[in-house]
């Protein structure tokens, strides 16, 4: 009986009801202020194929920040994927080999900044706000120096499909989306590194004395982190149709913002993707929301700022 | 003697200022060898006017890294106090000193609402100020429209000059405003920080936060102090940047919050708080700007110049990182 009970209760985790309770209230006021249009099948299918591109920055900033870290150089990773990417594509935009060539050329570039990243916070010791600083620096310098800061564009149509394309109605970035949040959660919660990657965020010290390579682990979490932004690189690739140094750079701070109001601790060692996602619906709902109304995208920003340190008040006022 | 000596320079080479200070010596022989205008008067003066915006906002940055905290959100703290200032002056007019009243209480304000929020809430200041500079710079933009102010009095355009002179290529160069109010800020920030119980308290609480509460330090004042005091140097190179540009646009300053933090870990101060020296956050200005000022006057491409940045302060903060393990296992 207790049983079922606790799981009608659901769900237990304080950070989600909290979130679901935004959201309802949210879904609630917009189907009195713009029903037909908000739960349209138009504005749904937009929805969810804005919120793919923040959302695979926010599980790359998600992750180092499990482990007590931050990754402030993920839009200069992703740009400079789609930078390599573009670069390689624009040569023969029809050839498929060299499409796939491309790929190739953006994971190995995501994986090198990922591991260059965590060499300097594992084995330097420089603290992880710095070491990604540093290197977001390094590699927007180096993307302009590669582009000279103009724009490439011309790809072919197998590539947009990433952006563009829907399956059964289902946006192609919401698809992958959710593959890798899915990939991300199994990683997380069913395998060794998940678990170091929480115990590294609760207590480092203790993870190193019972036994786990901790600086290996850091090596694997930042080039994670980097492989999740070489995907947020294809997804920005296609949608824009064109690869830019200096594109989405405000998604550096939403992507944090979304991670703790995730219910990510910053401090690390706590949070669940499933908070992420919500947390993303809960963004992109209120986003859509005010625009279907004519607010200003102004307002809105200052809308994020404002409903985060509320959730964060929420979340202290009973803990 | 000849070991007191020693001693001194034992001393000095473990100090990330000393390497600091000897890159910026060799850059400044390599830039005076190589370049001609290097080291004229004029240059220099235009190299400490163009750096003293980053300068005043990093002396703010510095006093909040030493108390253990951070503020990101500084640059829409500037841009709102700067268009208060900027409406005011325009609509009643006034002088430099109601301007650097005004700009300095406007964020001097909105910093203590970060003190506030950070204290109260005890989250890390990063997700805090993170949130504070969307609030700020989203209900900035939502109530100016983004429109750009200008035509300043002519008070205000000419600035202040003292002890003019012609450089050698024939302009006029003297102590204009931005340049004496950096000197001044520079100054008052060290007196504070090193001369004063407040200072030594700042350093206290980032060194260790629990400590310094048992021996009596109120940490909520200090939290006022700190995040206000950035606020409010935020404010005063506001003025600075309207008197440089002589115009006000919401949007100038968004993105300069991570240079500044660049440049003041450049200096070696401490993510963690406690450590750092004022010393080591002048040098780091001064490293950025006579690297950007050589770059140019070299010719370089400036496609090269934050590459060159990048390097330099991922080598540096390298050098540091590994400068504190290597004293860390001295010690144990």
């Amino acid at each position: 009986m207790d049983q079922v009970l606790n799981a009608l209760k659901l769900p237990t985790d304080r950070n989600i009801r909290y979130l679901l309770v935004i959201l309802i209230s949210i879904m609630a006021i917009m189907a009195v202020a713009s029903g037909d249009r908000f739960f349209s099948v138009a504005n749904l299918q937009s929805m969810s194929s804005q919120m793919p591109l923040l959302g695979m920055l926010a599980l790359a900033m998600a992750v180092c920040m499990l482990t007590g870290g931050i990754n402030l150089s993920i839009i200069a990773t992703t740009n400079a994927c789609s930078l390599v990417m573009a670069s390689i594509i624009t040569m023969a935009p029809d050839n498929g080999m060299v499409l796939l060539f491309a790929l190739v050329a953006g994971l190995v570039t995501a994986v090198v900044i990922g591991l260059l990243n965590g060499a300097l916070i594992a084995y330097v010791g420089v603290s992880p706000i710095l070491a990604t600083l540093g290197m977001m620096t390094l590699i927007n310098g180096l993307n302009v120096l590669i582009s000279g800061g103009s724009v490439m564009s011309g790809f072919p149509e197998s590539l947009l499909v990433i952006g563009n394309g829907a399956v059964l109605g289902i946006p192609m970035p919401l698809i992958l989306f959710v593959f890798f949040a899915i990939g991300l959660w199994g990683l997380l919660e069913h395998t060794s590194l998940g678990r170091t990657i929480y115990l590294m965020g609760s207590n480092e010290k203790a993870a190193q004395f019972s036994g786990i390579n901790t600086q290996k682990a850091v090596l694997y979490v930042y080039a994670i982190s980097s492989i999740l932004c070489w995907v947020a690189a294809l997804v920005m690739m296609a949608k824009f149709n064109s690869a830019k140094a200096g594109y989405g750079e405000s998604y550096l701070l939403i992507a944090i913002l979304a991670s703790v109001l995730g219910g990510i601790n910053p401090d690390g060692g706590f949070g669940r993707i499933i908070g992420i996602g919500l947390a993303l619906i809960v963004l992109q709902t209120l986003e859509s929301g005010l625009n279907l109304l004519g607010v200003s995208s102004y307002l809105t920003m200052a809308l994020w700022g404002g409903i985060l340190i509320l959730f964060i008040t929420l979340q202290k006022r009973k803990a | 003697m000849r070991d007191r000596m020693r001693f001194r320079w034992d001393a000095l080479i473990k100090r990330h200022e000393f390497y600091l200070a000897a890159l910026i010596g060799l850059m400044v022989i390599g830039l005076g060898i190589s370049s001609e205008d290097f080291l004229t008067l004029g240059n220099i003066f235009d190299m400490s006017v163009s750096s003293a915006i980053l300068g005043i906002m990093a002396c703010g940055l510095f006093v909040v890294l030493i108390a253990g905290g951070i503020d990101i959100s500084f640059p829409a703290t500037a841009a709102i106090a700067q268009y208060v200032m900027a409406t005011y002056v325009l609509s009643i007019g006034g002088n430099f000193f109601i301007a650097f009243l005004i700009a300095a209480a406007v964020g001097m304000l909105l910093g203590l609402i970060n003190a506030v929020l950070v204290y109260k809430l005890k989250v890390p200041a990063i997700i805090i100020t993170i949130s504070t500079l969307n609030l700020f710079f989203g209900l900035l933009i939502y109530f100016s429209n983004g429109a750009w102010l200008y035509g300043f009095p002519d008070w205000f355009m000419d600035g202040v000059e003292w002890f003019t002179f012609v450089g050698s290529d024939g302009y006029d160069y003297g102590l204009s405003l931005p340049i004496i109010t950096l000197v001044a800020v520079v100054l008052f920030t060290s007196f504070l920080m090193s001369k004063t119980r407040l200072g030594r308290q700042i350093y206290a609480m980032g060194g260790n936060a629990d400590a310094a509460s048992r021996i009596g330090i109120n940490l909520f004042g200090i939290h006022l102090f700190v995040y206000g005091y950035m606020g409010a140097l935020a404010g005063i190179a506001s003025v600075v940047q309207t008197q440089i540009t002589q115009s006000v646009a919401p949007n100038s300053l968004m993105g300069f919050e991570l240079t500044v933090l660049a440049a003041v870990v450049l200096g070696g101060t401490s993510m963690t708080g406690g450590k750092g020296t004022l010393m080591g956050v002048v040098l780091g200005v001064a490293l950025l700007a006579i690297m950007k000022n050589g770059l140019t006057l070299l010719g370089v491409p400036s496609y090269w110049h934050a590459v060159v940045t990048g390097l330099i302060i991922v080598f540096s903060i390298s050098m540091t990182a590994l400068n504190e393990k290597k004293q860390a296992l001295q010690g144990a």
